[in-house]
């Protein structure tokens, strides 16, 4: 055993690899669909234009902190329901106080409510999907409470706008947080203590314990990143729209497990690559966008979007663990 | 004391078995008849298991065949075991926990009305079956997860009787039930082999043994040894059938010494009913034995030492220092350096489907790290040691450590903990399942790790292994140590003598001379 | 443990779970009913039996597939779709109503029946499965509704969302609902009557199935019942056609109490997320092999009667999210309480 021979496969197993060459073909085929029918359609390459990309990719960051936040309590086995109202609430907060402190707001309340999961997870051994289901729902009656239930009135600051909506050297600045975020889950999930406890108690929370490894704290890290994650995507999103709305965090829950979960991770735990999420999240929104262009009703996009996720799936899920 | 070999009920013929690498049936003639109590015997390992895992359609053979009654027969599941008459009661129960008795009882088959279980009729038979063999305490009613682990056993006793069996294989089945059930169960199947059944009868308890059986078969290695009608061979012989004789050459010689000032103390453990106020002193360089029975306390010691278990008192001192920890990441801190070998590699040792190379690392990140982040460098010369010190053979160390054999896969453990140049090496039956070869290396590597200066507590089920290795062994019987064999008192005699709690002179007369 | 615990004991041990939650819901419908003007009259009693049956039958869908040990996030699609299915065919001729009603049904059960056998011959988790064929049902529902409307035939309408007497007079049976011996049991709700046909019909015999029993076996050991030689996949199949079924009689239902047909997602999605609180309110063990429709019965009316009580004290309506969500985490967290008890602690991780 040299040296030599350790490095090239180290860690990687190939089977990770495999979802997520499968799902960038699959980007590939849909953009070269959609561009078929703008050709035949209108004579234009609309989908290609470096543009219209970076739009798709601007609208992809938000779905895409979610989904990183998502990704990592999905490792470790369990799941986040409650981003949702996280989402919603950290906007509606961030707005309500305004200025310097609005950023910070958000992301405290992001945090906050990632830290309640975390422990009601990791203490009282909850199964995560009621008790986030509960934290979201008190989370939607605090703010309920807080708006009297109609839309806040109050705005976004321009920091939020910025990072939101701005663009720098013709490039969105939503992209470059997601690219931030991507870059930092990245290399925790792949280089730090940390990330090697979380694909391990994904694994194996038993063997992670008993190898000496501090679960309870990472479980609660987990899930406290993946609620200031989805606190960040709450602020960015009111920064997009310039203000917060009810429900806003609503149609994110859901997508973000479907690009999680499409991007090869395995909704058990333990397996998967950051990259894989990030091929995810791509995926879903330029499907949208193609069936957007494709001028499909709503019917036929709800149809194709879950039959794409079954037999993205039916492809290279398969060998997924099967229970017990 | 029958013998009607004449008419075989179930015979094997010529049957191999091999999981992985690891041989554990080769070339097996075997045949029991009706009407007899028909005792298997062997050590662990030595194929019994997966003889009757064959004869019930849990397993399929490699090679070779079966017959019933004179027909040849296939069993590709439990259920076509049963239907055919096989039935087996397995050391893991069976049971569903979240249904009741008479649900459990009953649940293949359940007695139906229009189409629709009945009730009340399910439960007249989980009476009637649970009286006949004594245990009208049991109300049908319970889930079985609410009963006590003696009433669960005598519940798949029950079930198994309820399928009707031509052959019924037990195994173990006696090894949770309280006196009194035992003292049933014997005149249970004394009154099913009048009936005619033909029982297989797996235990480790040679009293038992000598009651019931009427022939017994003895299984070495994977092989079938012999098999005679009870009488023909005393205790002494029995035992030397089972071990064979080329056993003591595969251990390391132990050096003759001053017993060395004591390393790691504990004073007084108590956990819950199952510790009792456990005391026991390891010095540096010494390998110290926990025998007895199972179940006598000993997996508890090593997890109350590790800081897995909640609630216990007593002292634990590491060089005069106190050293209970209160987790198992307390347990590895630089302060401690406490390593446990835990007793299930598969779901407590390793994380199977990460790789080698994460898997050696998992408890020693803290030291192969530079503030958050994992030193790649230091890791690879870490894994890379790791593999050479423990000649682990592997392909790649980027491989799940699932596509490991047995032996390699505990190897893996164990280097995992060396990685953390532990003071203190506790060890849960390490040698479990694993092929000969690598259970002599293991055994090198204990003395050696010893001589490095190490405080080892090594619980073994097998009696070989802790007279092979150990400096020293405290035999645990009910949550307390009874008694501390040192030297070359460490004898068969003495083991099992202490580990049943009996004077060992006695058992030395009337030879109790069988371990597991 | 032993013989001498009398039988009514065990069994109210055993179904601690569905007594607590009958014992709340009952203890906020006497509160509800004490602060209503009109309190204990058949006319509340009507309005509330017909609010809650959707979420009932769809709570009672989500208990199998729990039970087994997975999630349905597709019941609530499953009722949009078979709701929107329901706006086109339950009209016509007394013939065309009833081969509307069990089309509706039946498409409830194939749309089931797709997700089991994902499930089973896919190997794909139930949770990641029904959350794509649910968007699929989503799709469906659109395509047969893009924008709320239709029509139930209307007689129909007014007789099962009103009390038996309204029934009888509106089928001409009982002359007209004026029989002496009728007037007891005029008042009673329909949709509470249907509710108790519900469970009779369909969930206490399915219980008493092997292959009910086996929904259970396979939640609390899988690989026991496997090797117990149980129909672990006919199981699987079977619970996520009957889940099919409840979400289609709720749809089906939904669409005869609004005369029309709605493709509303957030409200789907509501329903499904709602379900799940009310399984596990209802007691039943999301870790599977443990619990009932009944409970989560019981669950959804909890849900609802929250909601009841809020309209009548006059609380806005909004904050009703919060009491429930809080409801709900009392619940969990008082049974994560048992964790300090552990004294293993490998045992958490079983």
């Amino acid at each position: 055993m040299t040296a030599a021979t350790l490095k090239p496969r180290r860690f990687a197993l190939a089977a990770d690899d495999k979802p997520i060459v499968i799902a960038s073909a699959f980007i590939v085929v849909l953009l070269m669909i959609g561009t078929g029918y703008t050709l035949a359609t209108q004579g234009t390459m609309t989908l290609l234009s470096p543009n219209y990309l970076l739009q798709q990719l601007q609208i992809g960051a938000f779905l895409g902190v979610v989904a990183a936040g998502m990704m990592l309590v999905i490792l470790i086995g369990h799941i986040d329901l409650s981003v949702a109202w996280t989402l919603a609430a950290a906007a509606m907060m961030a707005t309500t106080v305004g200025g310097a402190w609005a950023i910070p707001t958000g992301l405290a309340v992001g945090l906050t409510v990632g830290v309640i999961n975390g422990l009601g997870v990791a203490y009282l051994r909850v199964p995560s999907m009621i008790f986030t289901l509960g934290v979201n729902a008190v989370m939607r009656g605090l703010m309920v409470a807080h708006t009297g239930g109609f839309a806040p009135q109050t705005a976004a600051t321009d920091l939020m706008r910025f990072l939101a909506a701005e663009r720098i050297a013709g490039i969105p600045m939503a992209i470059f947080v997601w690219l931030g975020v991507s870059v930092v889950i990245a290399i925790v999930l792949k280089r730090t203590v940390f990330g090697r406890t979380i694909y391990a108690i994904g694994n194996r929370e038993a063997a992670a314990y008993l190898a000496g490894m501090h679960t309870r704290g990472v479980i609660i890290t987990a899930f406290a990143a993946c609620g200031m994650l989805a606190g960040l995507a709450g602020v960015l999103l009111a920064g997009y729209s310039t203000k917060a709305y009810q429900g806003m965090g609503d149609a994110y829950v859901l997508p973000a497990i479907a690009a999680v979960v499409i991007g090869g991770t395995n909704i058990l735990g333990g397996r998967g690559k950051y990259l894989g999420t990030v091929v995810g999240v791509i995926l879903i929104v330029l499907l949208n966008s193609v069936l957007s262009i494709m001028q499909m009703p709503e019917a036929g996009r709800q149809i194709i979007y879950g039959v794409v996720i079954i037999s993205m799936l039916l492809v290279y899920g398969r060998n997924q663990r099967v229970t017990s | 004391m029958t013998d009607r070999d004449a008419q075989p009920l179930l015979s094997l013929s010529k049957i191999s078995k091999r999981y992985g690498g690891v041989r554990a049936l080769e070339d097996v003639d075997f045949s029991c008849s009706a009407g007899s109590i028909h005792a298997i015997l062997g050590e662990n390992g030595a194929g019994k298991s997966t003889l009757i895992k064959i004869m019930s359609g849990v397993v399929q053979p490699d090679t070779g065949s079966m017959t019933l009654t004179g027909t040849p027969r296939r069993f590709l599941s439990p259920a076509e075991a049963n239907a055919a008459g096989v039935v087996c009661v397995f050391q893991e129960l069976s049971l569903m926990p979240d249904l009741s008795v008479a649900d459990n009882i009953s649940i293949v088959g359940p007695p139906t009305r229009l189409g629709l279980i009945d009730a009340k009729a399910q439960r007249r038979r989980a009476e009637e079956l649970l009286a006949s063999i004594g245990c009208e305490d049991v109300n049908p009613l319970l889930n079985v997860r609410d009963l006590p682990l003696s009433r669960r056993q005598m519940v798949e006793i029950a079930k198994a009787l309820g399928k009707k069996p031509q052959l019924l294989i037990l195994d173990e089945a006696t090894s949770a039930l309280t006196n009194s059930d035992v003292a049933t169960i014997y005149e249970v199947l004394k009154r099913l082999r009048r009936e005619g059944l033909s029982i297989l009868y797996i235990s480790h308890r040679m009293h038992e043994i000598e009651e019931l059986a009427d022939r017994a078969s003895v299984f070495r290695n994977g092989r079938h040894i012999e098999t005679f009608p009870m009488g023909r061979y005393g205790h002494g012989e029995i035992v030397e059938l089972m071990i064979g004789r080329e056993i003591s050459a595969q251990y390391p010689p132990k050096v003759k010494r001053e017993r060395p000032a004591p390393l790691f103390e504990v004073k007084k453990l108590t956990w819950e009913n199952r510790l009792r106020a456990v005391d026991l002193s390891i010095g540096k360089g010494e390998i110290v034995g926990l025998g007895g029975l199972d179940g006598q306390g000993q997996k508890e010691l090593l997890l109350a030492l590790f800081g897995v278990l909640k609630g216990v008192t007593g002292e634990v001192t590491l060089d005069g220092k106190p050293a209970l920890p209160g987790s198992p990441a307390e347990a590895k801190a630089p302060s401690r350096r406490i390593a446990l070998i835990p007793e299930d590699r598969k779901t407590e040792g390793l994380m199977l489907p990460m790789s080698i190379a994460e898997n050696l690392c998992s408890a020693s990140l803290d030291a192969l790290s530079t503030g958050p982040f994992i030193d790649r460098t230091k890791e690879e010369v870490a894994i890379t040691d790791a593999i050479k010190r423990l000649q682990i053979k592997i392909g790649s160390p980027g491989d799940a450590v699932a596509t490991l054999s047995g032996g390699n896969q505990q190897k893996v453990v164990i280097a995992k903990w060396l990685m953390t140049n532990p003071r203190v090496i506790l060890l849960n039956d390490p040698t479990r399942g694993i092929d000969v070869g690598t259970k002599q290396e293991i055994y090198a590597l204990l003395r050696q790790l010893a001589d490095k200066g190490a405080a080892i507590l090594f619980y073994s089920t097998d009696y070989d292994e802790l007279i092979g290795c150990c400096d020293r062994v405290a035999v645990m019987y009910d949550g307390a140590i009874k008694v501390e064999l040192e030297g070359d008192g460490i004898t068969e005699q003495a083991l099992i003598a202490s580990a049943l709690n009996i004077d060992a002179g006695a058992a030395a007369r009337s030879g109790h001379g069988v371990h597991g | 443990m032993t013989g001498s615990t009398p039988d009514w004991l065990i069994r109210l041990r055993q179904n601690a779970g569905l007594a607590s939650a009958i014992a709340l819901f009952a203890a906020f419908y006497l509160v509800y009913n004490m602060a209503h003007p009109k309190g204990f009259s058949p006319q509340v009693f009507v309005q509330n039996a017909d609010e809650a049956f959707a979420l009932v039958m769809v709570a009672m869908a989500q208990t199998l597939p729990v039970l087994l040990g997975g999630l349905d996030l597709s019941v609530g699609a499953v009722m949009t779709m078979v709701n929107c299915l329901a706006s086109h065919l339950v009209v016509g001729s007394p013939l065309q109503i009833f081969f509307g009603m069990t089309a509706c049904i039946a498409a409830g059960a194939a749309f089931g029946f797709m997700n089991g056998c994902i499930v089973v011959y896919g190997r794909i988790q139930p949770i990641i499965t029904t959350l794509a064929t649910g968007a699929i049902a989503i799709g469906i529902a659109l395509f047969l509704r893009p924008k709320p409307g239709g029509k139930v035939d209307e007689d129909l309408s007014w007789a099962l969302t009103n009390g038996l007497g309204d029934f009888a007079e509106t089928y001409h049976l009982f002359d007209d609902g004026k029989a002496a011996w009728f007037q007891p049991i005029a008042g009673i709700p329909v949709a509470f009557v249907l509710l108790i046909l519900v469970v009779l019909i369909i969930w206490v015999p399915f219980r008493r199935t092997v292959i009910g029993r086996t929904v259970y076996a396979v939640g609390s050991a899988e690989g026991a019942a496997f090797m117990s030689g149980l129909p672990v996949n006919q199981a699987k199949l079977a619970a996520f056609t009957l889940a099919g079924v409840f979400a289609a009689i709720g749809g089906l239902f939904l669409a005869i109490q609004t005369s029309s047909g709605n493709a509303d997602i957030p409200q789907a999605n509501s329903y499904t997320l709602n379900s799940i609180a009310a399984v596990v309110l209802g007691g039943t063990s999301l870790l599977g092999g443990s619990g009932s429709a009944i409970g989560s019965l019981f669950g959804a009316l909890i849900l609802r009667v929250i909601s009841f009580n809020f309209r009548i004290f006059d609380i806005p309506p909004l904050m009703q999210s919060l009491v429930e969500g809080l409801i709900l985490l009392a619940a969990v967290s008082l049974g994560g309480l048992r964790v300090l008890r552990i004294k293993n602690r490998l045992e958490l991780f079983r």
